[in-house]
């Protein structure tokens, strides 16, 4: 069976991000860090992605957008909380608004902390999930059998 | 006739390994051009085991039927290319085969896929004229619209359409879906409109969407072989590297420029197909 | 037979005068369309059995060429009346002129006495498709006219009118294509014109009195070449056989014969009545224009264009006919009203099919026939499914189709068939067309290459924003109650399995039918198209059938979790809705794609038209001046 690491494919959402991580996320497609050599690709689409990658910890209104997104998405799939306030809500935790990290909607499979993380700890964590990936794509072809 | 069944079996067994692999060439030459590393050459096969490795989702019950339904009808289509038949009958079953793509886009109500659709339809019309003509052109110089004749023929047939030829890169372009005329979908991130027309396509459903293009490229890639082929059997390996040479080339061209509106796309093909290509078919014309 | 078969037509045209019960009404039209078909039946049968030779009848008759001319004159006087109701002056003016010219022409010229009628494989094939669609649009017309008057209650109930035209226009139609006299085809010629005239202003709304009289001035300007037609053949030649027209080959009576054929069919410059007509009820639509009587146009064209091939006058018609195919394909895009777009494209293939005429060889004669069937039932399907949906949904809006596929499906799939029809590979206006794009390579003629290559992109755009908004997955906000009448699905089922029957018996359609008709028309001739083509097209056929029904069996098997469309999100589970910036919900509505700024009616219509009239113009002044090809 083809392994889902070698393709993973990977939809990137600003939950409420200051943009930050977004542009560092941005970063990682260009050429000094060059994420396609791993096979990905920004789809930007979910039905299409594996890798669900968000910036930002999560509001009331995109709190709904998220778990959709996520209900999209066909398994296997993980998530990467990007972003000290995608893991925990970072500065904006005590705001009215701000539910917390992302992990109080979805369940998340990598932090990827920093503000901004940067595009090594991003790519680093993008690979942490690969392996997550595979395993829950194993557990998948186990349950199926 | 047992070289036409060959002809044949190898198209449907190798088309889409020679289109996945030449997707791989493409996306490293781009990365290189780019200075990037790139993925693997062997990138396309990858993604499609994992497409078809999971999870079945969909939006409605139709879409996978489509879909096969495109990928059958030009898998059908590039047979009868490859089996020596009708040139004319190929471009229009291929025709038939995108109608079938477009109804599977717009089966979901989905703005984005709606939009790419719409887009795809533009672009069929865009591309359409030349594509007849270029089989017209064929039949001028050849006196037939049989690819089993065209092959045969002393002189290569582009000697008498080097305006066709030129037009046919152009509108290749929108068969390839390179920039710029990359408009119904895009193999490039952060798009106005996600994935176009192939926005609602997941797993299964989208891999049987890129085995078809991967048909459909190596189907493009043998009408431009038509151009140069003739009956010597050099002819066959100089017309194979010319193909090469043309593909290299597309994905120069899709490096090098932006995408455009579809004003000018639509009246940019249409005008490279009135200059380049009835221009040449009147000289064929008058000449013949 | 003949007499029958335009008889019995007219005999129900005056019967439905009296019959004032709503339901009786029903019953004769059963009887009525039924008795239609078995007559042609019957003749055809004897026809085939007595050899199917050219039969050439009737060449004493007197009596009748005397009532044919009070008939004349009652049209003219009739047009008159009208249009000094309507105070209009330009009918006027062209009915008398005709009228005049063609009776001072039957009295002074001497002309050779020669059969009348003429049965031949192009009038049978004719007859079938004025017998059976006719004959199944009547029918349709019982159920729709209730659902018509149903919805458009400021319209005045004139139902026994409006079926005793549709009978009487059946009878005309057949007169005409079985007439060889050219009197003979001009009194009908008239006669269909003045009911196409009455049934467009049928509703008696000012626009519909406008474009009523928009086309019958139109037609009659047809009516006036074809009665210069008839002066000139008489004086200078002493005939008014329609073979002879095609034997001598005289450029000015064929220049003015073909001006009659392009006004009745519709195309660029006159163009613009057949859209006007579109306000007539969709049966009116459905028959007259688009499956019978701008077939007349197209009949009288396939009838002289073998005395058209590479003339001056094969040139302007087929130059005229391309130019028609593309620009209204064009226009077609940018409109949104279900019947406009079939008007537009029954022009456009009309174009084509003058195109193919003008040419003038087999090859395109042959396409040209080929073209005339299959337009003839899938475009009346096409209309009357519209009609049914505009009753049902109460708008022919292509955009209020959305989902049809959904809200009334079996409107859908038989709409679907009809385009289908109308331009998919391999249904038979591909071959069609496959064979006119040879055709017109081999006569050199490189604009008409041009004309197909890019009418057929745009043809192939309008019809697939069509077909895509038909089959769209949608669940509907409201539900709809399919209020189509039984009658009405008994002609569209009708048509629909018409329609599959001659894509799937191509072959033997085009040996059996089509062939004779060109053999007749050339002498003799080779097969125009190969064996070995047929069977591509056969494997093509049944491949393009199968794989569909194949996949729908493969892909049920596989399971799928069906989850909403991709709204970036916003969409609250139903894809009807989405939730926009204020956190209210909102409709979701997708329109179509109409490139109104570039290929509206607005931008095109006048140059298009300034361009053929300046072709027909300096095409007539070549042939008055005499200018050898």
């Amino acid at each position: 069976m083809a392994k889902v690491s070698k393709s993973p494919w990977l939809l990137h959402y600003d939950a409420s991000s200051c943009n930050g991580c977004d542009i560092e996320v941005l970063d990682c497609l260009t050429p000094k860090y060059d994420i396609e050599r791993f096979g990905i690709i920004n789809t930007g689409d979910p039905f299409q992605a594996d890798i669900f990658l968000i910036t930002g910890g999560v509001n009331s209104q995109t709190e709904s957008v998220v778990k959709q997104i996520y209900s999209q998405m066909p398994e296997p799939k993980v998530v990467v909380a990007v972003g000290i306030c995608a893991c925990t809500g970072g500065v904006f935790k005590e705001c009215y608004n701000i539910k917390g990290g992302i992990d109080t909607v979805i369940p998340v499979d990598v932090y990827v902390p920093g503000c901004a993380a940067r595009p090594e700890a991003i790519i680093d964590g993008v690979l942490k999930a690969l392996k997550v990936l595979d395993a829950k794509q194993a557990a998948l072809e186990a349950k199926g059998r | 006739m047992v070289m036409k069944a060959i002809y044949v079996i190898l198209f449907l067994i190798f088309a889409p390994f020679i289109g996945g692999l030449l997707d791989g060439i493409d996306r490293i030459i781009s990365a290189r051009m780019q200075r990037r590393k790139g993925p693997s050459i062997f990138q396309p096969f990858y993604d499609l085991g994992k497409l078809f490795s999971k999870e079945m989702i969909a939006v409605n019950n139709v879409q996978l039927l489509l879909n096969l339904s495109y990928l059958v009808i030009l898998v059908i289509a590039g047979a009868m290319l490859f089996a020596g038949a009708d040139l004319l009958m190929v471009l229009f079953i291929l025709s038939t085969a995108d109608m079938f793509l477009i109804m599977a886009a717009s089966s979901d109500s989905s703005p984005y896929a709606n939009m790419g659709a719409s887009r795809e339809m533009m672009q069929m019309m865009a591309y359409e004229p030349l594509t007849l003509l270029v089989a017209v052109g064929f039949y001028l110089t050849t006196g037939s619209f049989h690819v089993g004749t065209i092959i045969q023929q002393p002189v290569s047939a582009v000697l008498w359409m080097p305006g066709l030829l030129v037009g046919f890169m152009f509108t290749a372009a929108i068969k390839f879906r390179k920039s710029p005329f990359d408009l119904s979908t895009s193999h490039h991130a952060h798009q106005e409109m996600v994935k176009g027309i192939t926005t609602e396509m997941s797993g299964t459903t989208l891999a049987i969407m890129n085995i078809a293009e991967y048909y459909e490229m190596v189907v493009i890639l043998g009408i431009f072989f038509l151009f140069f082929v003739n009956s010597t059997w050099w002819s066959w390996i100089v017309a194979l590297a010319i193909c090469f040479v043309l593909f290299l080339m597309e994905t120069l061209w899709d490096n090098i420029s932006a995408r455009l509106k579809w004003k000018t796309v639509l009246y940019g093909c249409w005008v490279v197909t009135l200059v380049a290509g009835g221009v040449n078919i009147l000289i064929l014309m008058l000449d013949k | 037979m003949i007499p029958l078969l335009i008889a019995i037509p007219a005999v129900l045209a005056v019967l439905f005068q009296f019959v004032r019960n709503e339901k009786a009404r029903g019953y004769i039209v059963y009887a009525g369309s039924g008795i239609i078909m078995l007559t042609t039946v019957i003749f055809i049968v004897r026809w085939v059995t007595g050899g199917a030779q050219t039969w050439m009848l009737y060449p004493e008759t007197e009596l009748i060429d005397h009532l044919m001319t009070a008939g004349d004159i009652f049209l003219m006087c009739l047009i008159i009346y009208l249009s000094v109701k309507h105070e209009k002056v330009i009918p006027i003016i062209l009915s008398v002129l005709q009228t005049a010219l063609v009776i001072y022409t039957e009295f002074t010229a001497d002309v050779a006495e020669g059969p009348h009628m003429m049965v031949d494989w192009l009038t049978i094939l004719m007859c079938v498709i004025i017998a059976f669609i006719g004959g199944f649009i009547c029918i349709y017309t019982v159920g729709y006219m209730k659902g018509y008057h149903h919805h458009h209650k400021e319209v005045e109930d004139r139902q026994p009118f409006f079926f005793s035209m549709l009978f009487l226009f059946l009878a005309a139609m057949f007169g005409l294509v079985l007439s060889q006299n050219l009197v003979w085809i001009y009194f009908f010629w008239e006669i269909t014109s003045v009911i196409s005239f009455l049934m467009i202003g049928y509703t008696k709304s000012d626009e519909a009195v406008n474009n009523s009289f928009c086309a019958l001035w139109m037609n009659l300007l047809g009516g006036l070449g074809f009665a210069v037609a008839i002066a000139l053949m008489a004086q200078l030649h002493g005939t008014l056989q329609l073979l002879e027209v095609v034997n001598i080959g005289a450029l000015l009576p064929l220049m003015c014969l073909s001006l009659a054929g392009m006004t009745k069919s519709a195309q660029l410059p006159f163009s613009t009545w057949l859209l006007g007509a579109m306000v007539a009820p969709t049966p009116s639509s459905a028959l007259l224009h688009s499956a019978t009587m701008v077939k007349a146009g197209v009949y009288l064209l396939i009838r002289i264009s073998p005395a058209l091939e590479g003339n001056l006058v094969g040139i302007i018609v087929s130059s005229i006919g391309g130019f028609t195919f593309i620009m209204a394909s064009m226009m077609a895009i940018a409109q949104n009203d279900a019947k406009k777009v079939l008007a537009f494209s029954t022009i456009s293939n009309l174009g084509l099919i003058v195109a193919c005429s003008g040419i003038g060889v087999e090859e395109t004669v042959w396409a040209a026939v080929f073209l005339m069937v299959f337009h003839a039932v899938s475009k009346s399907m096409l209309f009357q499914s519209v009609g049914a949906t505009e009753n049902t949904l109460g708008s022919r809006d292509i955009e209020d189709m959305h989902g049809l596929i959904i809200r009334v499906p079996k409107l859908a799939y038989i709409m679907g068939i009809g385009i289908a029809g109308m331009y998919l590979a391999p249904f038979g206006m591909l071959i069609s067309k496959w064979l006119a794009l040879k055709a017109f390579v081999d006569s050199g003629n490189v604009i008409l290459v041009l004309c197909i290559a890019y009418g057929s992109a745009t043809t192939m755009f309008y019809w697939t924003k069509w077909l895509a908004k038909l089959l769209c997955y949608h669940i509907p906000r409201d539900t709809v109650k399919d209020v189509t009448r039984k009658d009405e699905y008994i002609s569209m089922s009708f048509h629909a399995i018409v329609m599959l029957l001659l894509c799937l018996f191509l072959p033997v359609v085009a040996i059996t039918v089509v062939n004779p008709i060109v053999r007749e028309l050339f002498g003799n001739t080779h097969d125009v198209l190969s064996m070995s083509v047929l069977t591509t097209m056969a494997i093509m056929l049944v491949s393009i059938f199968i794989v569909p029904v194949v996949m729908f069996f493969i892909s049920r098997r596989s399971h799928q979790e069906l989850v909403p469309i991709y709204m970036n999100g916003v969409n609250e589970g139903d894809n009807r809705f989405f939730t926009n910036s204020f956190g209210g919900k909102d409709h979701l509505y997708l329109s179509n794609w109409y490139l109104r700024f570039e290929f509206g009616r607005r931008h095109l219509r006048i140059p298009s038209i300034i361009v053929a009239t300046a072709v027909l113009v300096v095409g007539f002044c070549l042939v008055i001046g005499g200018v050898s090809w």
